[in-house]
């Protein structure tokens, strides 16, 4: 399977890059500072293809703390926070819609 | 069932020592994760959206009492105290951390349980009719085969690094429940002039290519089982596509080069080796049949005064007409326990689930359990005499919806509330239908139906062989459903086809609730099942009456 | 590329020649291509001969040169590229190869019990660490399920031990 890398970058609106903490496979986002985080309003957000290669480039060369990284789309609130843009990412941010089984 | 003995346990325990050594090396970075990825697929260990997920096997779906306690200790301890049971007679744990896992899995190996090779590209778990050794139907105990193969498959020098996943499947019954015509290798075990042997298909499989499977061979005589399949494994490890992962199963190769010239290649290089040492002699079948310890039932009298008390009460009725099904020794019956209770995700059951039917498995049920291929749960050991008494407390805990085999019995797969392979949710839509038809006496009057939800086009909830099939598909970014109709799983497997455009999320359950209401109206009998309704009258008045208010 | 050969590190004596290069007297290590090409005028030569053969290509059609061969890499392009396995054992088992079978490529050690099992005796290993960690891979598991060319005692045979020694 073609990795996301491989693939020509089109990006057309701002974007993160997420991956899974390899430890637990928790939720997390590339930073500006080149770490990662789990919460998504602290994520680095790139605009064009030049940026989001770089912000890729750096998550690639950490795999020994998150694994599988791509570049997922966000919209930006008012503030500028990032927000997930489609539905797959709403949910590795808000976890299952269902209800779990015995949280009831 | 099948006890392991000393060299099954060492095995087990040599295997989490070599897991616990390459998660080690993978948390130090020895390992990198294109190495790592493989090895930890083959001990069932998955990346999935928001964690990790481990698949444990459960050979051939057989679990004593006490492996039932050890996979709901195992949902407490390491997960989120539930646990989903799949459409191949397995369990999944969906919030396992990679740094705990193989601490999990010792815990399970101390059980004899595993999750080796429930994943990656190798022989996986062999799965079964979970009526076997019990079925009314059945012409022998499929799973003394099944183990014959767990231990061939099991770490397979030559097999491990296939071109991608094999999945084999056997039955021994009339009725087929182990949907052996859409496997890699479907095996059909049968008698010919006194001796027992198989019907062998090749190259059935759902996915984005569905096949049904063909025969290859009308008859292998058992002796020769290992040896037969090892001959179809070489001829695919060597001759399988490994250039596209979407045509790497054996059915592309067996579609490519003609299902003649497989079967002639198979024989060619069986030729070689029937008469190596993979022969199973009857000392080698003994020896495990003695290692299965299956309880002996005492022939007791049909249709016991307990149970014809019981069954004036309309609702015990309309559980044992659907939930209930005929044994091989008189007197009792096998009770498929349903996981699709109104408004919950098919197949899942929480820790305390597990442990209380593990109590009644012990109290009712020789304390054995069978993981049925539909998702649910069964019993396959119990007096009829007890029926009533064990339906009060399967009620008690949520296991004895009426709904085996109806509308509502839906298998689904994880979707995309879970898998990161998914395009669009299934759950959802299975809770919303299980709403929609969640009048016990609707459904009773509905009849046999069988609905099959996948959120991807991998078809892990198996569309392509429900009545009715639901595909999720994503349209810029809005989930959409696609709806097959006339799938079937069984001896007489069939694909469904495509009624016509998908619908969106907001509409489907009223397509369905369409397709079902027209079978009502134009249904010969209650006799006439939505499925023979579908084959008489063709697609049309059902896509008609789909589409009409679109 | 540190060797692994029959279970100790050794020096590779082999020498990997180009197709158009000339043949040095000493150990050779050629393509496919070449040894079906140049079949009689290999027949000549004296020093030690290996071949590195595809895994795309029949095995059967090795076979005949067998007899003059030492050495015979099969290769891995990609460690989950498993036809190498098949090739190996029907080398071994069906061809009576006794030369040195060397897996090349992607060698790691967790293949290493796999590898051994199907007739591999060398081991051109990726990285030092794993060539290092040779003896403690190739004995990670000590029950085998499956009869191979290897002569290991599988399961069943133990089993059948037992129960004679057990009366």
């Amino acid at each position: 399977m073609t990795s996301p890398l491989q693939r020509k970058l089109k990006i057309s609106g701002p974007t993160v890059v997420t991956a899974n903490r390899l430890a637990d496979g928790l939720v997390v986002w590339l930073t500006p500072a080149g770490g990662w985080t789990a919460t998504l309003s602290e994520a680095a957000v790139g605009a064009t293809s030049e940026e989001v290669s770089r912000l890729l480039d750096i998550a690639h060369t950490d795999e020994n703390t998150a694994v599988g990284a791509y570049p997922a789309p966000v919209r930006l609130a008012g503030d500028g926070t990032p927000e997930p843009a489609n539905l797959r990412e709403r949910i590795r941010v808000a976890g299952p819609t269902i209800s779990l089984p015995g949280a009831a | 069932m099948y006890v392991y003995d000393e060299f099954d346990r060492t095995f087990l325990m040599e295997r989490v020592a070599e897991f616990r050594d390459q998660v080690e090396r993978r948390l130090s970075g020895a390992l990198n994760e294109e190495e790592f990825k493989p090895l930890r697929l083959m001990n069932g260990v998955y990346l999935q959206l928001h964690a990790y997920m481990l698949r444990v096997c459960i050979p051939y779906g057989t679990l004593s009492s006490r492996q039932l306690r050890a996979l709901a200790a195992v949902a407490r301890k390491y997960d989120r105290g539930y646990g989903h049971f799949t459409t191949r007679q397995n369990i999944q744990f969906n919030w396992i951390k990679l740094a705990e896992l193989p601490d999990a899995m010792a815990d399970l190996a101390e059980v004899g349980i595993h999750g080796l090779q429930t994943s990656g590209n190798c022989i996986r778990n062999t799965t079964t009719d979970p009526w076997a050794g019990a079925a009314a139907d059945e012409v022998a105990d499929p799973r003394l085969y099944a183990e014959v193969i767990r231990q061939w498959s099991t770490l397979h020098p030559e097999f491990t690094y296939l071109p991608r996943k094999f999945k084999i499947a056997i039955t021994a019954a009339k009725h087929d429940r182990a949907a052996i015509r859409v496997h890699d290798v479907g095996l059909r075990l049968h008698k010919r002039d006194g001796k027992t042997g198989f019907e062998v298909i090749v190259g059935g499989g759902l996915g984005r290519s569905p096949f049904i499977g063909k025969t290859i061979r009308d008859f292998l005589p058992e002796e020769d089982l290992l040896s037969y399949l090892e001959a179809i494994l070489r001829t695919y490890n060597l001759g399988g596509r490994r250039d596209n992962i979407y045509k790497a199963r054996i059915k592309i190769q067996v579609h490519e080069v003609g299902t003649e010239e497989f079967a002639r290649r198979v024989e060619a290089e069986w030729a070689e080796i029937r008469d190596g040492a993979l022969k199973l002699d009857d000392a080698a079948l003994d020896a495990i049949r003695d290692r299965f310890a299956n309880p002996d039932l005492e022939a007791l009298e049909d249709g016991p005064a307990e149970l014809a008390a019981a069954l004036a009460d309309p609702a015990f009725a309309r559980w044992h007409a659907n939930s209930v099904a005929p044994h091989k020794t008189r007197g009792h019956a096998i009770v498929t326990l349903s996981l699709k209770p109104v408004g919950a995700p098919p197949g899942d059951a929480t820790a305390d689930q597990m442990d209380a039917i593990a109590d009644l498995a012990d109290q009712y049920a020789y304390g054995e359990i069978r993981v049925a291929h539909e998702q649910n749960l069964t019993l396959p050991y119990v007096r009829q005499k007890d029926l009533p008494a064990l339906w009060e407390k399967l009620k008690a805990i949520g296991v004895a919806t009426p709904n085996v085999g109806l509308v509502t019995d839906i298998i689904a797969c994880p979707g995309l509330d879970y898998c990161s392979l998914a395009n669009a949710r299934s759950i959802p839509i299975a809770q919303k239908l299980t709403e929609r038809f969640s009048d016990d006496a609707r459904i009773t009057d509905i009849g046999r139906l069988h609905v099959n939800i996948s959120g991807c086009i991998n078809a892990c909830g198996h569309h392509h062989v429900g009545h009715i099939g639901i595909l999720g598909v994503e349209k810029k970014d809005e989930e959409f459903f696609q709806i097959t109709l006339g799938g079937k799983g069984n001896s007489k497997a069939r694909l469904g086809e495509l009624i016509g455009p998908a619908v969106p999320e907001s509409e489907i359950v009223d397509v369905v609730e369409r397709l079902v209401e027209t079978y009502l109206d134009l249904r010969t009998s209650p006799a006439e099942t939505f499925i023979a309704a579908v084959e008489r009258l063709g697609l049309d008045p059902f896509k008609e009456r789909a589409y009409a208010s679109r | 590329m540190p060797l692994v050969k029959n279970g100790a590190p050794a020096e590779d004596p082999f020498v990997a020649v180009a197709d158009d290069a000339p043949l040095p007297d000493g150990p050779a290590l050629i393509s496919a291509a070449r040894l079906l090409a140049e079949d009689a005028a290999l027949a000549g030569r004296n020093g030690p001969l290996g071949v590195v053969w595809p895994n795309s290509r029949d095995v059967a059609e090795l076979a005949p040169f067998l007899p003059r061969l030492d050495l015979v890499a099969l290769e891995f392009p990609k460690f989950r590229d498993g036809r190498a396995y098949s090739q190996a054992r029907l080398l071994r088992e069906r061809h009576g190869f006794k030369g040195e079978l060397r897996a090349v490529g992607n060698v790691l050690r967790d293949q290493v019990l796999l590898m051994l099992r199907a007739g591999f005796d060398a081991f051109a290993f990726d990285k030092d660490a794993d060539a290092a960690a040779f003896g403690a891979a190739a004995s990670t598991y000590s029950v085998f399920y499956q009869p191979t060319g290897d002569g290991r005692t599988t399961a069943r045979d133990a089993r059948r031990a037992l129960a004679k020694a057990g009366g």
